[in-house]
């Protein structure tokens, strides 16, 4: 057999433009200005590595291969026509799971036909090329079956409570080394139940280490998954030599670490604890205990209406349950009456608002709330001692004053918000009984200046609407 | 390409990563996934050899099946990530346009 018979020097050119166009592609998200651009280099990049994996192989089953991209483009964009912006967590999570089968499948074919890629030595594969072929198909699976999982919880067809089994750090650090050393065997003996042990193995435990962590540490996971996604394509870039597919993993791989790392620092919490999941187990159980009944302030829609219109400036905070009543659009109308009656209005966005990195901001913009009203968590934190109202639609654990003063508090230590320092706090809340996700008591509630609405977030947000107009 | 000049391109690219990322603003966050998550269907390349070469018919299949994976990636990925764009809009051209979903 021979070694990857000379490829033309264009070719490896041609990937590594294409490359080059992923890195513009997230170079332009610096600002949503640059951001489209950014977009369409990715296209072009893309386009220039299939157009010429393409022309540089004899292609004896173009047809098939045409279909095969049909079916897949055409699914593709329907869906990606169709979701709602709301469902986006589900769908990345979603994306994620193809990438991670699609490497599986391309390690699995390199296995049964190196040849064809280049990496036959005389004796067998070669032996750095097994250790590749291994952790990219480990990588890929586990990003597979951890996405399918991430995706039942955040679509709701698995409860989002953590689940935890007996024993299951060693069950999982197991199969861990099982992995690792089935890689190492592997490059002695290339035998193929070596290799389908080890990815049966890798699927199974992408499944354990995400069926423990709960729904609220889901920012994290799907960082997480995105950078194993990434990691997986460059695995298999290193077998087949091909620098486009090594630059978009590495590229793909610290963007999706960065934001866990973003979103762990956001919670305060390690990315051990994380993974060792469990958080919020007890949620439902801390609910009750906490249920004590403590004084606070019921307001209407009509009483919020009344003090965000005598403001100067209101501070909006949405968070997850925002998302799910699909308050966005009610709430962009509010604060265009607001507006209009000379009330100045921003929006304060807490790193892990929502389900995933950025998901309150896709939301806002799609209501049509321009940018440059939307602020994060540190440029705006200190406006909140010169605000009138701070309106807080759906969010909780990233308002709580508890985690500045109560170090026995599971959130202490985060950075949250300090709507507390406002002269008026509006709590938009569907009702008295449940906690957040840290199944934590907020004190926020029952202080002298909160006032809380106790409705469903799109009815209250309706409601108010009508009091203002 | 050697062992070492592949890992050199990795270990510079995850350095361009590493920087490239943290310029990107977190309100973007959301489709910089979306994003990162159709790039990094580049793994199209070894779908497309798998099933271009002749030799093992079940290794042309599985690369045929990832073919399709991939394209649902990218053309799904590259198409939200478009539409995401498409709504960051600056306080000025304040069009309210009412429309709610592109359903």
């Amino acid at each position: 057999m021979h070694e990857a018979a000379a490829i033309p020097s264009w070719v490896l050119l041609a990937y590594l433009v294409a490359g080059v166009c992923f890195i513009m592609a997230l170079r332009g998200l610096s600002s949503p200005e640059s951001s489209r651009r950014g977009n369409r280099m990715g296209i072009i990049g893309m386009t220039i590595a299939v157009a010429t994996t393409l022309a540089t192989h004899e292609i004896a089953t173009l047809w098939e291969i045409a279909i095969a991209i049909l079916i897949g483009g055409g699914v593709g964009l329907v869906i990606a026509r169709r979701i709602q912006m709301t469902a986006m967590p589900q769908l990345v999570a979603a994306f994620h799971s193809l990438v991670g089968m699609a490497a599986v499948l391309v390690g699995a074919a390199a296995y049964l036909n190196p040849g064809a890629f280049g990496i036959l030595g005389p004796d067998g594969i070669h032996q750095v090329s097994r250790i590749e072929m291994g952790l990219g198909v480990a990588i890929g699976a586990i990003t597979f079956s951890g996405s399918v999982i991430a995706f039942l919880k955040l679509n709701g067809n698995m409860s989002g409570k953590p689940i935890i089994l007996p024993l299951r750090h060693v069950i999982n650090l197991g199969t861990l080394v099982a992995i690792l050393g089935l890689i190492a065997y592997f490059t002695q003996d290339q035998a193929p139940w070596i290799f389908w042990t080890v990815t049966a193995l890798s699927f199974a435990i992408g499944f354990l280490l995400i069926i423990p962590i709960g729904g609220a540490d889901m920012p994290v996971v799907i960082s997480m998954l995105n950078s194993y996604s990434g990691w997986a394509a460059a695995a298999m870039g290193f077998t087949l030599h091909n620098s486009a597919m090594i630059i978009t993993g590495a590229l793909v791989g610290s963007s999706g670490a960065i934001l866990s790392y973003i979103m762990c620092r956001a919670m305060n919490r390690s990315f051990v604890s994380v993974i060792a999941g469990g958080f919020g187990g007890d949620a439902v159980a801390g609910g009750d205990a906490v249920a004590i009944d403590r004084p606070y302030k019921r307001g209407s829609a009509e009483d919020a209406a009344f003090l965000m219109s005598q403001s100067d400036q209101v501070i909006i905070v949405p968070g997850y349950g925002m998302a799910v009543a699909q308050a966005q659009h009610a709430l962009r109308e509010m604060a265009d009456l607001l507006k209009k009656a000379g009330v100045k209005v921003k929006y304060a966005i807490h790193p892990v608002a929502g389900r995933m990195p950025g998901h309150m901001n896709v939301l806002l913009a799609e209501a049509n709330v321009p940018y440059d009203e939307v602020f994060e968590l540190e440029d705006i934190n200190n406006e909140f001692a010169q605000t009138d109202v701070a309106f807080v639609i759906g969010a909780n654990d990233v308002t709580n004053p508890a985690a500045k003063t109560d170090k026995s508090s599971p959130i202490y230590g985060m950075p949250v918000l300090d709507v507390e320092k406002a002269r008026t706090v509006l709590f938009v809340k569907r009702s008295m009984g449940g906690v957040g996700y840290a199944g934590v008591d907020n004190e926020l509630f029952y202080r002298d200046n909160t006032m809380m609405l106790l409705a469903d977030a799109k009815k209250m947000v309706e409601e108010i609407n009508k009091a203002l107009g | 390409m050697d062992f070492i000049s592949i890992l050199s391109i990795f270990v510079l690219a995850c350095f361009v990563g590493y920087f490239v990322v943290w310029s990107v603003t977190p309100a973007l966050h959301t489709p910089l996934m979306s994003v990162t998550n159709a790039i990094s269907s580049v793994i199209v390349v070894g779908a497309l050899i798998a099933s271009a070469a002749a030799g093992s018919p079940y290794s042309k299949w599985l690369g045929l099946v990832a073919v399709a994976l991939a394209s649902v990636n990218i053309f799904g990925g590259f198409a939200v990530t478009h539409r995401m764009l498409a709504m960051y809009k600056k306080k000025e051209r304040q069009a309210p346009q009412g429309d709610k979903t592109h359903a």
